[in-house]
């Protein structure tokens, strides 16, 4: 336990991709089976436990603690997990084991107890840990292990420990279940590839690259076919047998969320798409925006009603199997031809067809791309009609050409110092645009960004920070920001919703510091109208 | 067992600091008086512009470091355990335990005594002489880490942390956020029990101080100066500076820097993430929960008065075991940046 609950405390607080990756290499390598995969799958969040409620453990540490100094404890930390596993004393009931308890031994005991066992359990590994021993067994038994590790970082940690494919590896973990040993010997190659109990797995999809200066003027458009690209979220639908699941891109099992969407695949195979709330072409529906996508997402269950109001559906984009056939390696249009046969017999409601978009040349496409024939378009895709469907971002085969990302001119209100490289810069910006206040004219904030500028842009942010920073709270710098004193930068960002939670009532997404404005003054920036001009068109 | 009025008249807070009226004095004033007893030199408690002062041979010779010479009019040193008289209150020095040179101080009048033992810990520390407990009716304590969370572990496992860090991260230079007195000379002292026999750099602020603590006999090892100019390879290496230099532009000629931070807050994951700190390290030069509950079991005195910090979880124990104890609020004392 020793070794995870060391790993967890540092990938908590260590910002770096790089040295992440690394501390998680180091402890697959040097820690045995099977604590490392069932490390591997708590991290991952692929664990399954029978979850200890927060009651019982407040039970068990009030039996040995003053109610009143828990409470200030508690108040003080702010975090339950944490706070037990400060506060308990084991010195009061010493541990009969000196040993300390393995991961694998805490999950195997926790998974074997029956309901009434487990209080004396978890009392017992808690006088049995350290305190970060008892925190990492607490996040752990409350399911609330969050660690700023994605399942690809995992993924990738563990190819390279025996110099393995990342996307042959995300392909078989979905098929496995923890402790995984049948991938920790295949990996370190003292096995065969383990052969897959379950057929309805996640296979890694293929991406796309952003279409550059340049990028097109070699391509032949003959080569090429081109696709809207919708505005929801790409998913991947598989079916065999009687077993059906929904993953998101990067495949998370989102089925649970989507009980319309998955009652609805009865063909056998994998399909890949972009999930889309609204009505299908072929029932003559039109997709909704985004913001009504996000009224389906991350819940754990949905209502019947919620159901009625955001229908889900899928906009089909490729085939990876037709039944039992992988047809990934079929060119794009033969997969396509399938493609549209699956879908053709399928519900109408819930599934139809990205249409091609017909062109001549790389301008017309350029045109099209920039007035879209629907809000819920975001640009275009362009994928080669030879094109092997391949896991990965591999630059030629697919292409993708946004519409130009939305700009606007704000002020820099409040900044806040970055994270790990950018620890001693101010690099967290929230900034702001006019609108009309009860004294004239004030900035309300808009947004935060904290990337979009080079190095040498931050240096210059950074200074202007420091110079003119004219009140703090916490970590918060107010900065100068008058109409004729402040930063002005330009703000892209990919979209705009309507928002209750910030007081403009609009919020952005994705947005980045994309050009600072030295040569404009705060009185020049733009309005909070100019902005809510962008947001699209309430139903 | 003296009556509280007897205490109250003896020893009682004011704006200035802890005040005893009839020897005219204050203890760790944070406004110029005077005349001060200072327990240590941590800047919260010793300031410069007092009339005279009363202090340890070490915090005086700290004072005069931190704020140049004419740091007060006349000054005098308490030998450890030595009785001064003062207007009739007999005055004594005892270590405390929290950096080199601090004392608590024991006032006694009329039969009636108070220590106040301004910062202090009980955990073993090689730069500085060990707490000793002191019999009285009031003790006066501190509470930084009043809180039952705060258990602090063995500090050499904490910087054996630090040196697996350096093992796996070998091209990383290391920056130990430590107060410049006391903790930045524990962790170096830490370092060198634990083996790590290289040099270790230091932030200019620290300069004085260490040459101060190894004049004191304390063996540091090779330090070196992170000099500004120097274009210097400090990859791998230890630095240590003040936890102010963290968000400074003085970071930023490291490449790619693994912020440490060495105090007892990082025992709090929160605290760790807010300061931007990828290695914590629980290295405290104050008591923890059960060396506070501890003490006062050890000294059992007839009342306890707690002052900066979580007052409140300390006199909730006291009256939990029986113990007489009111929070005492003095004002001007951090209670961050020393921990």
């Amino acid at each position: 336990m020793k070794a995870f609950s060391t790993l967890l405390d540092r990938l908590v607080l260590t910002p770096g991709r790089n040295a992440k990756l690394k501390l998680l290499t180091d402890y697959f390598r040097t820690v045995p089976d099977p604590d490392r995969g069932y490390a591997l799958a708590a991290i991952a969040g692929t664990l399954d436990v029978p979850h200890v409620k927060p009651k019982m453990l407040r039970e068990l540490v009030l039996e040995r603690m003053d109610e009143v100094l828990f409470r200030y404890s508690y108040d003080y930390v702010g975090d339950l997990a944490e706070t037990i596993s400060l506060v308990w004393d084991n010195e009061q009931d010493p541990p009969e084991r000196l040993s300390e308890p393995s991961l694998g031994s805490v999950i195997e005991s926790l998974n074997g107890a029956g309901r009434t066992a487990v209080r004396g359990l978890v009392r017992d590994l808690l006088n049995a840990l350290d305190p970060s021993g008892r925190y990492a067994f607490l996040k752990l038994a409350t399911g609330a292990m969050r660690v700023g590790v994605s399942k690809r970082l995992a993924v990738q940690a563990l190819a390279a420990l025996g110099e393995r494919d990342a996307n042959e590896i995300e392909a078989l973990w979905h098929g496995l279940s923890p402790p995984y040993r049948s991938l920790f010997d295949w990996i370190e190659g003292r096995a065969d590839r383990p052969e897959l109990k379950s057929p309805a797995i996640f296979h890694p999809v293929m991406l796309a690259n952003p279409v550059e200066e340049g990028d097109l003027d070699d391509l032949d458009p003959s080569h090429y076919a081109a696709e809207w690209k919708w505005d929801g979220i790409r998913i991947q639908l598989t079916r065999k047998g009687s077993l059906a699941r929904i993953f998101s891109r990067s495949g998370e099992d989102i089925s649970a969320s989507f009980p319309d969407v998955l009652d609805a695949i009865t063909f056998e195979g994998t399909v890949d798409g972009e999930l889309l709330v609204g009505g299908t072409f072929r029932s003559n529906g039109a997709a909704r925006p985004f913001s009504d996508l996000q009224q389906r997402l991350n819940r754990k269950g949905v209502t019947a009603r919620t159901m009625e109001e955001f229908p889900a559906f899928v906009r089909a984009y490729d085939l990876l199997f037709a039944g039992n056939e992988d047809m990934r390696p079929a060119p794009f249009l033969e997969r396509r031809q399938a493609l549209q046969h699956v879908i053709g017999a399928a519900d109408p409601l819930r599934f139809d067809l990205s249409p091609l978009v017909g062109f001549n040349s790389w301008d017309e496409l350029d045109r099209l791309r920039s007035a879209p024939p629907d809000p819920v378009i975001e640009g275009v895709m362009l994928k080669k009609l030879d094109s092997a469907y391949q896991a990965g971002r591999m630059k030629g085969p697919w292409f993708k050409w946004k519409r130009d990302p939305h700009n606007i001119d704000a002020v820099l209100i409040y900044a806040q110092r970055g994270h790990g490289k950018r620890s001693s810069f101010y690099s967290d910006f929230t900034f702001g645009v006019w609108t009309e206040g009860p004294e004239g004219d004030q900035l309300v904030p808009v947004g935060k960004a904290y990337f979009g500028f080079t190095d040498e842009e931050l240096k210059v942010l950074d200074r202007f920070v420091r110079n003119n920073t004219v009140d703090r709270f916490g970590p918060v710098r107010v900065l100068k920001a008058t109409k004729e004193e402040g930063f002005v930068v330009e703000v892209a960002f990919e979209g705009l919703n309507r928002s209750n939670r910030h007081k403009s009532g609009v919020a952005m997404r994705f947005p980045r510091i994309s050009r600072l404005r030295t040569d404009k003054r705060p009185a020049d920036a733009d309005r909070l109208e100019t902005l809510k001009a962008m947001l699209p068109r309430a139903e | 067992m003296s009556s509280k009025m007897n205490t109250d008249n003896l020893l009682f807070p004011t704006p200035e600091g802890l005040y005893c009226p009839i020897g005219d004095f204050h203890i760790d004033p944070v406004r110029p008086v005077q005349r001060a007893l200072i327990t240590h030199g941590h800047s919260d408690h010793a300031r410069a512009g007092h009339g005279a002062v009363l202090a340890s041979r070490e915090t005086l010779e700290i004072m005069r470091i931190r704020m140049g010479e004419g740091f007060c009019r006349t000054e005098q040193v308490a030998m450890p355990g030595e009785t001064i008289d003062i207007a009739g209150v007999r005055v004594s020095f005892h270590p405390a335990g929290h950096v080199l040179g601090s004392c608590q101080i024991r006032v006694e009048h009329a039969g009636t005594r108070i220590v106040a033992s301004g910062d202090y810990k009980r955990s073993l520390d090689p730069t500085c002489a060990a707490f000793e407990p002191v019999a009285c009716d009031v003790f006066i304590t501190e509470a930084t880490f009043g809180l039952p969370v705060f258990r602090h572990p063995d500090p050499l496992g904490e910087i054996r942390k630090l040196l697996a860090s350096l093992a796996q991260f070998p091209d990383r230079t290391h920056f130990v956020g430590a107060y410049a007195l006391g903790k930045a000379q524990r962790v170096i002292a830490l370092l060198r029990q634990a083996g790590y026999d290289k040099p270790v750099y230091m932030h200019g602020a620290l300069v004085r101080l260490c040459e101060f603590y190894q004049a004191e006999g304390i063996d540091l090892g090779e330090l070196r100066v992170a000099v500004e100019e120097e274009k210097a390879d400090f990859r791998g290496a230890v630095v240590v500076g003040p936890p102010s230099a963290f968000s400074g532009v003085w970071m930023r000629r490291f490449a790619d820097p693994l912020p440490a931070f060495a105090s007892g807050w990082m025992m709090v994951r929160q605290r760790a993430r807010q300061r931007g700190v990828e290695l914590p390290l629980v290295i405290s030069d104050h008591c923890d929960w059960p060396e506070l509950t501890a003490t006062i079991r050890d000294i059992m005195p007839g009342e306890v008065w707690v002052t900066h910090g979580r007052e409140e979880a300390l006199v909730r124990w006291c009256e939990l075991q029986g113990i007489a104890a009111r929070p005492l609020h003095l004002v001007g004392y951090e209670d961050e940046g020393d921990a």
